[in-house]
């Protein structure tokens, strides 16, 4: 009986054994898949002409050139791109961070009129593509002689009508309907008034939200492209603007006839360019990932 | 006392207003005025002068035109359409299936769990295209397998996804980051006492995952699936985004054809959730008498 219940233990151990490797095996394909795209773009960046002519050459560089960064680093006018991306993105973070909190707080707390109303536009928000919103936008600010500024995006933010803004309002809004009223009511016989309880019993309650809604804000503003090219553009140049505007200023100068070889040599610029403009995002996200995954994990989207 | 009850119940509203104001403000003037406006200039001939703006209704000619005389229109709505409907369910069923795999207590979880999120800092329109045009999403060319030329030779119906499948692998994982993490942590809710239950009712693996994790996980695939469609309808490499954005300085008609151009884009969108909400939304149990 003892021994056989040993073995039974044995074959259950090496069973559990199998499935482990078995899913490290995938875990570990699956994240050279998602990799991959990535260290093609290092390697690539990194090459010299000779190395990129070389058919037999394809992962390995023979030796590392970093004169294509050098000379992205130019064409991409990469420390005013940069600082502008930053101020750009942390400003409309903020704003819109601090605007969905109020409308997340009174959708939870106070008897609005026409409640399920606003919930709808808040979803109906969400969903429409940015385009419908973006072309009218366009002429409203042309009047109001704000096209060209970065105010075109910031107020908006400012306003909660910035990218994404429903998502924040509804986390917001899932926060503070986790934090009891009684708290509320406790501060406020203490003589606190609602602005107070706000600032003192709320948000604090809310901060895995507002660390949620500053990172996410931060990516999808330093990311948007398409509605900033349109409404600011001209000089205010942000670093994936400048990658966008780089085929014009660079690719020009080797067209894909050359074949496949030019085409190589074309891609390195490209990649360091690439390169350059995702590495502060690939930084940010090795400080903060933990963040971010807890964030979505403790946002209750996941429909308490 | 009634009296002081309603005005406490008109205090919070007001109170309640105060900290809604800035929302609603910028509803009116940021989403509401240009919605409608939008909606008017689709509606309408668009004419630039030198006071600005003239428009004149010509009802929904624009529609029309879209719907019956533009070639583009179609060719672009179909390829975005087709993006959509394909990407969703793969984007889906892989990140089940990464969930699934991060859900186990193993060692480095929370190294992979952080690198399969990656993607979704790096996004963004030109990063995409950049590594779109340089072949870095090829990890291997499918078209060099025989399996590949088996499967274009299938009926259109079953080889047009499979082969879009083929194409897009890594763009597909990068897309699923944010649902993967949604999806886990539904998985983590799912307690232990339910699969032992089953254990001691000799259920299988594979029974336990379509009897109970499967329909405990509805409602977070429903809003994955929520999340997907309008992500992927957003993207600026979408061709119905190329094309709006080509229209809205049309010469012949500026604005407003490319305004109609969006709508009957959301249309679809809209359209598409609703089919997806059909389908994923909670079915009420048949009551046991």
């Amino acid at each position: 009986m003892f021994k056989k219940n040993n073995k039974e233990n044995i074959k259950v151990h090496a069973k559990a054994f199998g499935v482990d490797a078995i899913v490290y095996f995938l875990l570990i394909c699956i994240g050279f898949v998602f990799l991959y795209p990535l260290l093609y773009m290092v390697v690539t960046s990194l090459m010299c002409t000779e190395d990129l002519i070389n058919p037999t050459i394809s992962w390995v560089p023979t030796r590392i050139d970093l004169s294509n960064f050098e000379m992205v680093w130019s064409v991409l006018d990469y420390p005013t791109s940069l600082g502008v991306s930053v101020g750009f993105s942390v400003a409309c973070a903020v704003l819109q961070t601090i605007s969905c909190a109020l409308m997340g707080y009174a959708m939870s707390r106070f008897h609005i009129p026409f409640k399920m109303l606003w919930m709808a536009l808040l979803i109906f928000i969400f969903i429409i593509p940015a385009d419908v919103v973006t072309i009218p936008r366009y002429i409203l600010f042309n009047e109001l002689k704000l096209i060209g500024s970065p105010l075109a995006m910031v107020l908006p933010a400012a306003l909660g009508q910035g990218l994404k803004s429903s998502i924040f309002v509804l986390i917001f809004m899932q926060a503070f309907n986790a934090v009891p009223k009684s708290y509320d009511e406790a501060a406020q016989l203490d003589g606190a008034g609602r602005l107070k309880v706000f600032f003192i019993v709320a948000l604090p309650m809310a901060i895995p939200s507002i660390v949620l809604c500053l990172l996410f804000s931060l990516v999808w503003y330093w990311n948007e492209t398409a509605q900033v090219a349109m409404l600011i553009g001209g000089d205010f140049q942000t670093l994936p603007l400048q990658l966008d505007a780089f085929n014009s200023l660079f690719g020009a100068s080797f067209s894909t006839d050359f074949g496949d070889t030019a085409n190589r040599l074309n891609e390195r610029y490209q990649f360091a360019a690439t390169l350059l403009t995702i590495v502060p995002l690939i930084l940010f996200y090795l400080v903060m990932q933990k963040q971010f995954v807890k964030g979505i994990e403790s946002a209750g989207i996941t429909g308490e | 006392m009634k009296n002081r009850k309603l005005s406490l119940k008109s205090k919070d509203a007001l109170l309640g207003g105060a900290f809604m104001m800035p929302w609603l403000l910028g509803l009116l003037i940021f989403t509401m005025f240009p919605l409608i406006y939008s909606i008017w200039l689709s509606l309408c001939q668009v004419e630039f002068s030198a006071d600005g703006i003239l428009t004149s209704f010509v009802g929904i000619q624009w529609y029309k035109e879209a719907l019956t005389a533009d070639a583009n229109f179609v060719k672009d709505m179909t390829s975005t359409l087709q993006s959509i409907v394909f990407s969703t369910p793969m984007i889906l069923v892989f990140s089940v299936i990464l969930a699934l795999l991060l859900n186990r207590p193993l060692r480095g979880r929370a190294f992979f769990r952080a690198l399969y999120f990656f993607p979704v800092i790096i996004i963004s329109g030109p990063v995409m295209s950049k590594l779109m045009s340089n072949q870095a999403f090829t990890i291997i060319n499918p078209e060099q397998f025989a399996v590949y030329q088996v499967l274009e030779n299938l009926p259109g119906l079953i080889s047009v996804p499979l082969c879009y499948i083929f194409d897009n692998i890594v763009i597909i994982l990068w897309y699923s980051g944010v649902q993967t993490l949604i999806i886990l942590a539904g998985l983590q809710k799912i307690g232990d006492p339910i699969y032992e239950a089953a254990s001691i009712d000799g259920a299988t693996a594979w029974q336990k995952f379509w009897k109970i994790t499967l329909p405990h996980l509805r409602p977070m695939i429903l809003v994955s699936a929520a999340y997907t469609v309008v992500d992927l309808s957003g993207k600026t490499t979408t061709a119905m985004h190329t094309l709006i954005e080509k229209n809205m300085m049309n010469i012949e008609k500026p604005y407003s054809y490319s305004a109609a151009l969006s709508w009957l884009y959301t249309i679809v969108v809209l359209l598409i959730l609703g089919i997806i909400f059909l389908i994923l939304k909670e079915r009420r149990e048949p009551k046991h008498v």
